[in-house]
């Protein structure tokens, strides 16, 4: 069900990827069921074609995107970023897309705009997990995340519409999600509807629900722990079994601080996680 | 008669057995050969930590049957279960050893005393290894009435595993709610033990 996409590959391949079998068997989508194997076994019928995105709020023009859009209106690059997990545990994935800053900057922001609120489709007969409480892991649907503006400009945020090299399979977001490098994992949003450009900050889906143990911000921060549990070391998920040695030093925003740090001067990020 | 009674006991034992160590045998060899998944750790220490609350809830459950249903010979088992949840038990906790923290001691060591979920889950395999080390025959009869009153400690055990396995869910609580509510179904039948404490 992926096809393949035309884009400008990325010239740095350094890193090791995770294989892509694992990337896409591997997900934290409750909307197909809260353990990690749910996803791929239950979002397969999804249908993302038509699909409709619309960006609006506190905008000059509002935006409506369809399916074909997604991957025609912008020229599609390769991006490899590292996926820290909240969890613990990280992934190197080449995803395809374009930055989110130039669809922002096709819908022109006011002034007053200063944050960025995402919203995931809701739809019960096609997500069991938005129909069952058991299956969709008792968290609020439809999922929404947030980033201040200039988080959601910084050039390393994609809208991200494929992985190795073809569109995007159901269960990681398809047929387009935001991916952020430098936060926890659950800020990079799957299955966009909606994108709104507001003038306070927007409530989030896991900070709703546990606010001591996932803030607003969630970069990745090897000096400040989830509550019950590390956050300075994780495992990178590459190839191997339970003997794969994989644990390494987290660092701090996910390795990009050159990109980003200079957006949290002067804040604490102890307060703020 | 007896001896075959005594046959059939060898029989069902061995059964036990097998089920038990295959059923991990299985789970380490997939998991060594990265066949369960991309992550072969978390799926390791899931296996092991619900297969040791699932040994305890059936030894515990032995007795309640026994009373509702005469089915006497059902406790030659009981003590192999036990037994088995500590093994179960045991291997989570060496599986997060050897393969989630891989051997970073101060991590180990650090994790087991700041998060309150992982120190519960110490302390019901502390309890556990006592039991498993006085369950002996020669044991049992050496410690007399102390025995009895060690082994009531495995009621503690329970509850903290399943309180420790609410508290190392993120949010779909369903399932740790299930596990608890028979936990508290099975202490339910032990109500006359835990009056004087209450």
């Amino acid at each position: 069900i992926t096809e393949p996409l035309t884009y400008l590959p990325q010239s740095d391949k350094q890193q090791i990827l995770t294989p892509e079998s694992k990337v896409i068997s591997h997900n934290n989508f409750y909307e197909f069921g809260a353990s990690k194997s749910d996803p791929v076994n239950n979002a397969q019928s999804f249908q993302t074609n038509p699909w409709q995105l619309t960006i609006s709020g506190q905008v000059e023009n509002k935006i409506i995107l369809d399916y074909d859009d997604l991957t025609r209106l912008f020229a599609l690059e390769e991006r490899i970023y590292r996926l820290r997990c909240v969890e613990a545990w990280s992934m190197v994935i080449p995803w395809v897309g374009f930055q989110l800053s130039t669809l922002l900057a096709k819908a022109k922001p006011l002034s007053s705009a200063k944050y960025v609120a995402f919203e995931t489709l809701e739809d019960p007969e096609q997500m069991p997990g938005q129909a069952s409480r058991r299956l969709g892991g008792g968290i609020n649907y439809p999922y929404v995340e947030g980033l201040r503006i200039d988080e959601a400009e910084n050039p390393l945020t994609l809208m991200a519409v494929g992985l190795y090299g073809k569109t995007l399979p159901p269960q990681n977001g398809a047929p387009i999600r935001l991916v952020v490098p430098w936060k926890y994992g659950f800020k990079s949003i799957k299955s966009i509807v909606g994108i709104t450009l507001l003038d306070k900050q927007p409530p989030t889906t896991w900070n709703q629900l546990a606010a001591n143990e996932y803030g607003f911000y969630a970069n990745v921060n090897p000096g400040v722990d989830h509550p019950r549990w590390s956050q300075a070391s994780e495992r990178r998920i590459t190839t191997g079994g339970l003997l794969a040695r994989n644990r390494i030093d987290t660092q701090m925003f996910n390795g990009y601080g050159e990109q980003v740090a200079h957006l949290y001067k002067g804040m604490d990020l102890r307060a703020n996680y | 008669m007896q001896s075959q009674l005594r046959q059939k006991i060898i029989v069902v034992k061995a059964v036990i057995h097998c089920i038990c160590i295959l059923l991990l045998v299985n789970e380490y060899w997939l998991a060594l050969n990265d066949g369960l998944g991309a992550d072969p750790v978390e799926a390791v220490l899931h296996f092991t930590g619900i297969g040791a609350l699932n040994l305890l809830i059936i030894s515990l459950s032995i007795t309640p049957v026994i009373r509702l249903f005469k089915f006497t010979s059902l406790i030659n088992y009981r003590r192999m279960l036990g037994v088995y949840s500590f093994v179960y038990a045991l291997m989570h906790l060496l599986s997060f050893l050897a393969f989630e923290v891989q051997f970073d001691w101060r991590l180990f060591i650090t994790e087991i005393i700041e998060r309150p979920y992982m120190t519960l889950g110490m302390a019901a395999i502390v309890i556990l290894l006592s039991l498993t080390l006085t369950s002996t025959a020669r044991v049992k009869r050496k410690m007399g009435k102390s025995w009895q009153k060690l082994h009531n400690w495995v009621y503690l055990a329970i509850i903290l595993a399943s309180v420790h396995f609410y508290m190392s869910v993120k949010s779909d609580v369903v399932q740790p709610i299930i596990y608890a509510t028979i936990v508290a179904i099975l202490l339910w039948f032990r109500r006359k033990k835990f009056q004087k404490y209450l």
